[in-house]
């Protein structure tokens, strides 16, 4: 399978991603480089295979459903580019 | 005085117990030689003033006869690692200046230990490179001299525009780097694909992939989640098994991390190996492999026999396919981890004429030609009609991919041997430019084994005909590590250790 320039404009749209008409061909022709290379694993039967959803066998952990953190406000702010009164700010989202 | 950087993490240890100098001595020593050596791109970032307040407490710890497994030891740690009030940015420009409010667990527990942070290490941007030429902060050299180049040709070359100067491989290029040229006594460094097997191959030291869940993720910047694992890079086997016993334990902060005691790794170290059984995979033979690679997998595997082990041949049939499967794997995890550098809670910000139109704007600007390329990647084996053909495909070949390593164990492969790389370290701007998969290509032997959650050591094995260093690997069962180290004791006392000179 390959991608056409279109589907490459679809998938950085996507990803929230600009990308210039320039370099649209450029990068069509990488992901198409990595497409052709992965095209292999078509010929492997993987007919009743489970596919794999954790590497080492473990069951996933609870914990008592309590608030162990919080009221860090500042901290969790600090490193934000725009922020006001503990709040991130953006450019508005609804009209 | 000795050149204290020239010891091992081991010697130091000794030395600092004997009092033969300080923890403040020998950070102060680490710290005049990195200074020396910028020219490298090893370290993005230098702590000195850090440095030296740790070493002075460890100093005052040990007068108290408080001294930890790892007192004083001066380390370099990968930028991927959050560490508290000290920039870090996986050398990507979307972080840019962030300070984490919070320390990894990993790098806690070496602090726990008594050990001393020198500054931060370059890498290739989240992880994602085989070279370190990926870095916001540019390329890493390699303090082993090319082949046949003179120490007055390689300095003119460091002060120009670096061409033909070796690559430390990647991600981890910037910890193989600082090991091997003696600015740390070891390194935290990351394992995604290979990101620390193919550096220590590249520079001649000793890296350790652990267990899938042996370490804590917590702090560390994610790349690819299912894959991702914390390690070691040291100068050593017995160095690497020191860190190890810090580096890992079970974390409340990560639910993939394993609740199940720390052995001392050291005390495996030395250990006979007489009696067990390796595994030779005849899928590694791949084609076009130079026969110097082959030649150095023999003469592993004497080494190794030549200690009482027994060598069988085994079959991994599914491994040619773990890089391609890999390949989506990786960058599906990676396009959804990722997702967070947005412009909004930290990092970089381009303005733009709306949230979409900023993200858009931010992630364009931040995010380096490779990853860009991974995430775009990622979205569309994750997108609507691709899913089954390419994500659960290659996750249904990742079960098979760990089977056929389940089933050698079973019939009593203790541990595999292979050739850590197919190729020694290659030169700065040399591969990759036109296609990426030539790149890629370099963590055909190391892919498998995070595929596979297992453990994984690379350590020198010899060198190739021009002289550079080219590593081996031991693969282990899981949750095995001790015999890795058991193993690698006995090739390094054999192959004996890479000492690259100080030409810089």
């Amino acid at each position: 399978m390959s991608v056409d320039a279109a589907t490459v404009r679809r998938i950085a749209r996507l990803a929230r991603i600009a990308l210039p008409e320039a370099d649209v061909p450029a990068m069509q022709g990488e992901i198409n480089a990595i497409l052709g290379f992965v095209e292999q694993l078509g010929e492997v039967d993987v007919e009743g295979v489970e596919p794999m959803t954790s590497v080492t066998p473990m069951a996933l952990k609870m914990r008592d459903d309590v608030v162990t953190a919080g009221g860090e406000a500042d901290r969790v702010t600090k490193n934000a580019p725009q922020s006001e009164d503990h709040y991130f700010l953006v450019p508005k989202v609804v009209e | 005085m000795t050149d204290l950087t020239a010891l091992t993490l081991d010697d130091a240890r000794k030395g600092l117990a004997s009092g033969a100098f300080t923890a403040v001595e020998l950070a102060e020593a680490h710290l005049k030689a990195i200074e020396a050596a910028r020219a490298l791109n090893a370290y993005v970032l230098e702590t000195p003033e850090q440095a030296l307040a740790m070493a002075k407490a460890s100093d005052e710890r040990r007068k108290k006869g408080e001294a930890g497994r790892l007192e004083g030891i001066p380390l370099g740690i990968k930028d991927l690692y959050a560490t508290e009030g000290v920039r870090t940015t996986a050398c990507s420009k979307i972080l840019g200046n962030f300070v984490p409010p919070y320390e990894s667990t990993v790098t806690k527990q070496l602090w726990r230990d008594g050990a001393v942070m020198l500054g931060k290490l370059n890498n290739d941007e989240f992880a994602m490179g085989s070279s370190n030429e990926t870095s916001a902060f540019g390329p890493v050299v390699n303090p082993i001299l090319p082949a046949n180049w003179s120490e007055e040709q390689a300095r003119a070359a460091l002060a120009g525009n670096k061409q033909g100067l070796l690559v430390p491989g990647g991600s981890s290029g910037g910890s193989s780097a600082a090991v091997a040229a003696h600015l740390c006594l070891g390194a935290t460094a990351t394992d995604t694909g290979g990101s620390i097997r193919q550096p220590a191959a590249f520079t001649g030291t000793v890296g350790i992939k652990p267990t899938y869940g042996r370490c804590s993720r917590w702090g560390i910047v994610a790349f690819a989640s299912s894959l991702d694992q914390a390690g070691p890079i040291a100068k050593t086997v017995k160095d690497c098994a020191a860190l190890m016993t810090s580096m890992a334990g079970h974390d409340p902060m990560d639910s993939t991390s394993v609740d199940m005691p720390v052995p001392d790794y050291e005390a495996a170290v030395g250990r006979s190996v007489k009696g067990l059984t390796i595994g030779i995979p005849r899928e590694y033979r791949v084609e076009g492999m130079p026969e110097e690679i082959e030649a150095l997998w023999k003469k592993g595997a004497e080494m190794l026999k030549a200690a009482g082990a027994n060598i069988v041949d085994i079959s991994l049939p599914h491994t040619k396919y773990a890089l391609p499967a890999y390949y989506i794997v990786a960058p599906a995890e990676a396009s959804s981890n990722l997702a967070r550098y947005d412009g909004v809670r930290y990092g970089l910000r381009v303005p733009g004429k709306d949230i979409i139109d900023l993200y858009e704007k931010t992630r364009a600007e931040g995010f380096g030609r490779e990853v860009k390329r991974r995430i775009m990647i990622g979205t569309y084996v994750l997108s609507a009609g691709y899913y089954d053909a390419y994500y659960l495909r290659a996750q249904k070949i990742r079960t098979l991919i760990k089977r056929d390593f389940e089933e050698v164990y079973a019939k009593g492969v203790h541990a595999v041997l292979t050739p850590a790389t197919p190729s020694a370290a290659f030169g700065i701007g040399e591969k990759g430019s036109a296609d990426p998969v030539e790149m890629y290509l370099n963590d055909i032997f190391t892919v498998t084994v995070n595929m596979a959650g297992l453990p994984g050591l690379a350590l020198p094995g010899g060198v190739d005909s021009k002289g550079l260093p080219l590593g081996l690997q031991l693969i282990g069962r899981p949750f095995d590590e001790e015999t890795l180290f058991s193993l690698g004791q006995v090739i390094e006392d054999q192959a004996g250790r890479v000492m690259a000179k100080r030409w810089w």
